[in-house]
């Protein structure tokens, strides 16, 4: 996992955050890893959600867990003690979270120097955000270079996103050295015939709120609950689910390829203006 | 000739102390006075028994003869008069206490014995009757800890001595954190996330699969943590 000093500058700080809870963070920071990790890239998923940690249960690390990110960040032990690897692929690793302690043990200067040293260590620095605009979500996203939104087709969600990306235009520091937080939208649980039946919002009524790229579209699905339950990253559970093919494109455009963007709904013009809305 | 003299010895060496007395200040008429006496003396006979007494007679006007018979009166309740204050010279004679100046005022504090309170027995255990849940975090770093529910997923019991759980422990548990290599860990059901004994863990990968759900103890045996079933 070390590697030249050179390279450090490739290393992508990436943030899953939302402004609601239960939209899907952990499961697409947990996916997208996984599916970065597939394609040899070496990535960190790191748990902020202090004091309700997940992520090292849908990673299935959770029985290995010793250290945790608040003792990194207060010195207890070592970044390479905290570290988990994942068994099923040696290019991802997790850094848990501490359930004991209370979101402020994070600190901005300890958060600074655990994202400085796995910036040296990996590509990817997944950070899985808590939910909200308090301390931890605010403590999650600092320090990133991209920012992954969450959203659900629901306008509570949507809503609660936009005020996210305010956020993120505003409170992290590449905002404030006037540079730009590269924001992705991604819509989960989406329902496609319920969309059609306007029973949940279109992706054009999301995107028209939010005003910001679409990283992807993950449709509801039983395999991604199954995954959860089984303590596995669904594109590493069942690589085939059409959940876990959205996720696998949604990882593909993170690194900059451009993809057809895969709309689980009938409509086939639907799609069409959404790849003109993109490219846009 | 001695140029140099000799040293004298000093045969009477002065050294200055101050003592605190208590003062009597009579009254008219003094009859009266001396009944209050009795009074305090009925009630607690030997307060005034080793103490100093100086009697201030400015607030009344006696004579020599008066003077006496007081000091008299007093000396048969046996209070021994140490000296006089607020009074002429001239009325004094020599067998009268003699006359004090430069008294100061201070402040007698009676300090009531300090009872000895009862010292609460040294605490060697801590109890919880209630489940900790996912979260919760136990330090008792005095001694035992003994849970009577279960430790969820995510808490953490912490003890300077051994840790008992009539439950499933479900959590971490870390016992003999200060160095207490004989710590022990006992649980009803081992499903723990991790457990420790003097900084010597093992994490639920580590644990025997065929352990889980069973009634175990934990210990040290040198640097080696070994868990083995209870009965």
């Amino acid at each position: 996992m070390e590697r030249g000093e050179g390279e450090a500058e490739m290393a992508k700080v990436v943030v899953v955050t939302s402004g609601k809870g239960g939209v899907g963070k952990t499961t697409t920071t947990a996916a997208l890893g996984a599916a970065l990790a597939q394609r040899g890239e070496r990535v960190v998923v790191v748990d902020f959600d202090v004091g309700l940690r997940n992520l090292d249960l849908i990673m299935g690390a959770e029985r290995r867990v010793v250290f945790d990110l608040i003792n990194v960040i207060q010195g207890v032990a070592k970044l390479s003690q905290a570290l988990i690897r994942d068994k099923r692929l040696e290019n991802l690793w997790l850094l848990p979270a501490s359930q004991t302690r209370d979101k402020d043990a994070l600190t901005e200067a300890g958060v600074e120097r655990v994202i400085a040293d796995l910036r040296t260590k990996f590509d990817w620095i997944l950070c899985d955000s808590p939910a909200g605009i308090e301390r931890g979500a605010t403590l999650a996203m600092r320090y990133a270079d991209e920012a992954i939104i969450v959203t659900n087709p629901e306008v509570s969600s949507v809503r609660d996103s936009d005020r996210i990306i305010g956020m993120l235009d505003s409170k992290t520091v590449k905002a404030e050295s006037g540079e730009r937080v590269t924001k992705h939208v991604l819509i989960t649980r989406y329902d496609a015939g319920r969309a059609a039946r306007g029973e949940m919002l279109s992706i054009d009524d999301i995107l028209e709120i939010l005003a910001t790229p679409l990283l992807g579209i993950i449709p509801e699905s039983q395999d991604v609950l199954r995954a959860s339950n089984v303590g596995s990253p669904v594109t590493l559970n069942n690589a085939a689910s059409v959940a876990a093919r959205a996720y696998a494109d949604a990882a593909r455009r993170l690194c900059g390829e451009t993809i057809a963007m895969m709309v689980p709904a009938e409509r086939k013009r639907f799609m069409d203006r959404l790849l003109g809305r993109r490219a846009a | 000739m001695q140029l140099k003299a000799e040293p004298q010895r000093q045969l009477v060496r002065l050294r200055g102390r101050s003592y605190v007395a208590f003062v009597f200040t009579p009254s008219m008429p003094i009859m009266d006075w001396l009944a209050e006496i009795d009074a305090t003396l009925a009630r607690s006979p030997g307060f005034f028994v080793g103490r100093p007494i100086v009697l201030d007679l400015s607030a009344v006007d006696l004579s020599r003869q008066g003077i006496v018979q007081l000091v008299t009166s007093l000396s048969d309740r046996d209070i021994r008069v140490l000296g006089l204050e607020g009074v002429d010279a001239e009325r004094l004679d020599p067998r009268l206490p003699p006359l004090l100046t430069g008294g100061r005022q201070c402040v007698i504090e009676q300090v009531p014995p300090r009872k000895e309170e009862p010292k609460p027995a040294p605490v060697a255990s801590l109890l919880i009757d209630t489940p900790v849940r996912s979260g919760q975090c136990v330090v008792f770093t005095e001694g035992d800890v003994t849970v009577l529910g279960s430790v969820g997923s995510g808490a953490e019991i912490v003890a300077g001595g051994s840790i008992h759980v009539y439950g499933t422990l479900r959590g971490r548990a870390m016992a003999g954190i200060n160095g207490k290599a004989d710590a022990r860990i006992f649980c009803q059901r081992i499903e723990a996330e991790l457990l420790a004994i003097d900084g010597y863990y093992q994490t639920a990968e580590d644990i025997d699969e065929t352990l889980r759900g069973q009634a175990v103890q934990a210990w040290l045996d040198g640097d080696n943590m070994k868990i083995t079933p209870l009965n």
